[in-house]
Formats: C-alpha cells, structure tokens, sequence
C-alpha cells in the first residue's frame, strides 16, 4: 500500500499523540513501582475511570465512582487509623480523617454543584479528576500497605486481583456501553497539508508540561527527592525519617492523577468503554518495560515509539495492530536478560 | 552522671532459631560516650538494629524516658534517635548536598536546612569540596563522614555508630573518632560499636564488652584497658599498630 505525505503525516500525528498517553502511563507506572515497588497493573482502570467519570458528568449523571470513593475513603481512614493507634496524636488522627473521610464528602459536593448548574468543560475535568486521584492513596493504605514487605511477585499478583475487581466495579457504575467526551479545544489548525486537531496539541502540550513539572517536583523538592531516596535504598530513606508509606501516598497520588488525566485526554479521540483502559495501561507497561522499569526516559522515549507503530500498524495491518505493538517487548525482554543476567536481586547496590 | 537517654532491659534479639544477643542490659547516660566492643558475630550491630527498630526485639528499651514499643524506625528518628549502620545506607545516585538535606527530612517543617548545612561543611570540608558529587563516587572514608553528617543533619540526641572505622585508614578513623569526641563535648549522647576497641576506648566515658550475644565485662575505659582478658582478645600484643 502506497503512502502519500498527507497519509503519512496524518500516521505521525496520531502515533504521536497516542504515545504521549502511553508515556504518562509509563511514567506513573514507573514512579509506583521504583517507590513502592508495586507494579500497578490497575493504573488502566485508573484511566477508565477518568474517561468515563467525565462523560458522566457531562451528560449531567452523577458517576458511580463518587459512591466508590466514599465507600474506599472510610476503608482507607480506618486503615490508616488502626495502623497509628498506638502513637497517634490529635494533628495526625484529624490529618487521617480530614483527608480520608472529608474530603470525599468536599469531592461529592463538587461533583454534585457541577451537576446542578452545569459547570464549564475545564470545572468538570478538575472534578473528575479530583473524584479518580485520591482512589490511588486510598487503595494503597487498604491494599497494598498492609503487605508493604511482601515480594514483588506477591504484589503483582494482588494488582492483577485489583485490577480485575476495579474493572468489574466500571461494569457496575458505567454499563457496557461506551462514551466519549468532548475536544477541550475544537480548533484545527492546517499547515500545509498537515491537519492538527485541537485535541492532538491539547494532549502533547499537557504531556509536555507534565513531564517538566515531574521533573521539577523530583529534582527540586524536598518530597520529590524523598520519593527517590526510597526509590534508591529504602532502609536508608527510613534512617532519615522517610516514612515509606507517606511515599507510597505520593507515589500512589501521582499515578491515579496521571491516569486519571491519560483517560480524560483520550476520551475525546477514541471511545472508552469499562474495560478499555487495561489495554491502554498495558502499553504503557511495555514502555515501562523498555526502560527497565527504572529509567524515565526510556520509557518515555519507547512510548512515543510504541504509539507510532501502533499508528503505522493500525493503517497496514490493522487485524494484527495490537499483536505487532506487543511484540515489540519480545526481543526487548531478550535483549535486557541478556544484558543483565542476574537483575533484580532485590538489594542495593 | 545524670539520667540515661538511653536504657536496655534484658534485650534479646534472635533471627529463627539463631540467636544474636540474650539478656543484654546497658545504659547510655546523657552526653557522654559509650562503647560497646567485641569480636565479629558478638552480636553489636544486632543490638543497635532492636534499638532502632530495624529488627524487632524482646525486652525493654527507654529512650529519653520513654518505653519504646512497635514504633518503626522512621519515628524513632522523628523522636531524635538516630543509626549510622555499619553498611552506611547512603543515597548512592544522589548528590553529596541531597543526601544532607534529606537527613534533615524529620525537621522539615522546622526552617531552613542552610544554617545546619554550613555547620557539616565546617565539620567535614572534604564533602564541602565534593557536594555536587553522586555519593557513590566518594572514598570509604568520605562516605563514613557523609553517613555520620546525615544523621547529625537531623540533630539527633542520640547517635549511634556502627563500626565507624571499618575498612578506613587509620588516619581517618583518628579523624571520625576525633569527631564524634567533639560532638559529645557539644552534647550529642553517642552510642559506638567498634572493633578497633584501643581506639574506642581512648575517647569513651565508659564500655560494654560483648561476646555471643552476651555482655561479659563492663566498665570505665581504664578499667577495661587493663583488664587481662581485654588485653588478649582485643588489645593484644599484635595490635601494636597504634591508630
């Protein structure tokens, strides 16, 4: 099949612009995993859920996801509660409750005055995205930080558990049909042959900036260089009062932020339905995995890659679009084991 | 002397079936120095790990007048004790600088870290040289100066030293021991686990000697120096090599 420029060009845009989605993802993938050491296999839920939060909104529904957060709140704050009964002191017990407890009731109210008077798009994004980020802190204190010790592989196998029971609560709250939502910015821009829509600069540009304000964040904060000194020798991080689940919280925060945001980007390109998030995240977890689920740039620069095969695959062979996309983790995976034979160990240095 | 920051009660501390130290019962009163020396395995640093939560223990411990219970490490340095572990557990991709301000982590809230910052680069002007540097390039000896930094970042009250002149070369561990005796004239409260128990005891207030887990002698550091069974285990003859 012949490719003429516009084609072409057309190709590169939207691999582009589906790379920078699957780059997020990678890089909240990597964030938990070098901090918490958990792979969050459930971050593709994370995405679903912002898509369709946002649909709902703008339909004017009230989404399930609000009863969810609820419901993970008062579990988290008793959680949080039980695990400092033994020094807790009034600052902290009102810290726990106010971020636990209150601030789903602040968020439903939210969700439930954007409703009401129907709030401009930008208003109902931050809802959104207010109502999916704090289920990533939530779901850490309910699940993965009583077992904080246990093997990465232990880990794994509760975040494929978690994956599945999330997906199946966007079954219940969503339907199986699927939503799109609006372009944050109708425009198209027309240089030369080339068609840039709105929504494409929209999803580059806020990519972008994340990425800077990530690397702010991590290079130039105190937090941020907490996360990575747990990231780098955990025991040490401890020594220095580096409280591993504070850095979970953060971690966790981020990631559910960032899917959150990957959904409500790319819900007004494709249709998201309860289950496609997981197939969105995956692709993001294979750019992680080109980066050795260590190395930011990496994983962001294999994003870009990914989604331009995906692209190029999707107009040649479009029956086997996903097949050609995964398999570029195959001789990856060869090539890193032969690299490094004895990875992993689990200790420093 | 005054009230102890530190006190053990009867700490035991065992790993499966292997224990590393039983019925061990020890004190470190308020600024002042004590030493606890004995042969490898003797189980030193298994004792500071159940002091600093690292690995849990059976027994009682106070510190600065209160019992210390399930709390984790991280807030046992919020409440100012504070491990320099004989692996030194630095940030090793880190900057010199980074790891210095995140050993102020615990007193985050508390102002700016510059006025502290400026007092380690006085204390050790080899890290002030080298504070763009990844802490994995340092030396054996810079690396000690920088794990002993980090924890004084935090203004700990009670510092305790795991083996701080292991692998170093004498004239630095002259230098370390040279500080940590200078810290306790400024009143830091030091808990040191050595080897090198000549050197220890030319700087400690008192000592404690450890054999299998079990303390077997203690006392003033003239006391010790001239016992005979000092004398041969760790003073002999052959360790004339004079630090």
């Amino acid at each position: 099949m012949a490719v003429d420029l516009s084609i072409l060009l057309v190709l590169v845009q939207d691999g582009i612009v589906n790379g920078a989605i699957y780059g997020l993802l990678a890089l909240a993938l990597v964030i938990v995993f070098t901090v918490t050491r958990v792979i969050l296999v459930p971050i593709g839920e994370f995405v679903a859920f912002g898509a369709l939060t946002l649909a709902a909104l703008e339909t004017g529904t009230l989404p399930g996801t609000v009863w969810l957060l609820g419901i993970l709140g008062v579990a988290s704050a008793a959680c949080r509660l039980w695990a400092s009964r033994r020094h807790a002191t009034m600052r902290s017990v009102a810290w726990q409750i106010g971020t636990s407890l209150l601030l789903p009731v602040v968020v439903a109210g939210l969700a439930w005055a954007c409703i009401h008077w129907q709030a401009p798009q930008l208003v109902k994004v931050l809802v959104a995205l207010a109502i999916v980020a704090p289920m990533g802190p939530y779901l850490y204190d309910v699940v993965y930080r009583p077992m904080a010790d246990a093997s990465v592989l232990v880990l794994l196998i509760v975040s494929v558990a978690l994956h599945l029971a999330l997906q199946g609560l966007g079954l219940v709250f969503f339907g199986s049909e699927g939503s799109r939502t609006q372009s944050l910015a109708d425009t198209t821009l027309e240089i030369g042959p080339l068609f840039i829509s709105g929504q494409s600069i929209v999803v580059v540009l806020v990519t972008l900036a994340l990425i800077v304000a990530l690397f702010l964040f991590f290079e130039r904060t105190l937090m941020g260089r907490a996360l990575r000194a747990t990231a780098v020798n955990r025991l040490g991080a401890q020594l220095v009062a580096i409280s591993p689940a504070l850095c979970g919280h953060v971690a966790f925060t981020l990631a559910a932020s960032i899917g959150a945001l990957g959904g409500i980007l790319i819900s007004a390109m494709t249709t998201i339905y309860y289950d496609t998030g997981f197939l969105i995240a995956l692709k993001g977890f294979v750019a992680a995995v080109i980066g050795g689920l260590v190395s930011y740039p990496l994983a962001a620069a294999s994003a870009i890659l990914i989604g331009l095969v995906e692209s190029f695959a999707s107009f040649h062979a479009s029956a086997f679009k996903e097949v050609l996309v995964f398999m570029i983790i195959i001789p990856v995976l060869l090539w890193r084991s032969w690299r490094t034979p004895a990875l992993l160990d689990e200790g420093e240095e | 002397m005054t009230q102890p920051i530190l006190d053990v009660q009867a700490l035991h501390v065992a790993y499966d079936a292997i224990i590393a130290v039983s019925d061990v019962s020890m004190s470190v009163p308020k600024g002042s120095i004590v030493t606890i020396l004995g042969p490898n395995g003797a189980g030193k640093s298994s004792l500071l790990n159940a002091i600093m939560g690292v690995v849990p223990a059976g027994g009682a411990i106070h510190f600065a007048g209160r019992a210390l219970g399930g709390e984790s490490v991280e807030a046992r340095v919020n409440d100012g004790l504070s491990l320099v572990p004989e692996k030194r557990e630095l940030f090793y991709s880190m900057s010199v600088e980074d790891n210095l301000r995140l050993g102020r982590f615990r007193l985050r809230h508390q102002g700016s870290a510059e006025p502290m910052l400026n007092e380690m680069w006085a204390l050790f002007p080899r890290l002030k040289e080298r504070r763009r540097q990844l802490a994995g390039t340092l030396s054996g000896g810079e690396r000690q100066m920088l794990a002993m930094a980090r924890a004084l970042m935090g203004e700990p009250r009670l510092l305790m030293l795991d083996e701080p002149s292991l692998g170093l070369a004498p004239l630095i561990v002259r230098e370390i021991l040279q500080t940590a005796s200078n810290l306790r004239d400024n009143g830091v409260s030091i808990l040191l686990v050595e080897q090198n128990a000549r050197a220890a005891l030319r700087i400690a207030d008192y000592g404690y000697v450890l054999e299998s887990g079990r303390v077997m002698l203690e006392g003033e550091p003239d006391a010790l120096q001239a016992d005979q069974r000092i004398v041969e285990s760790y003073l002999g003859v052959r360790s004339a090599v004079s630090v």
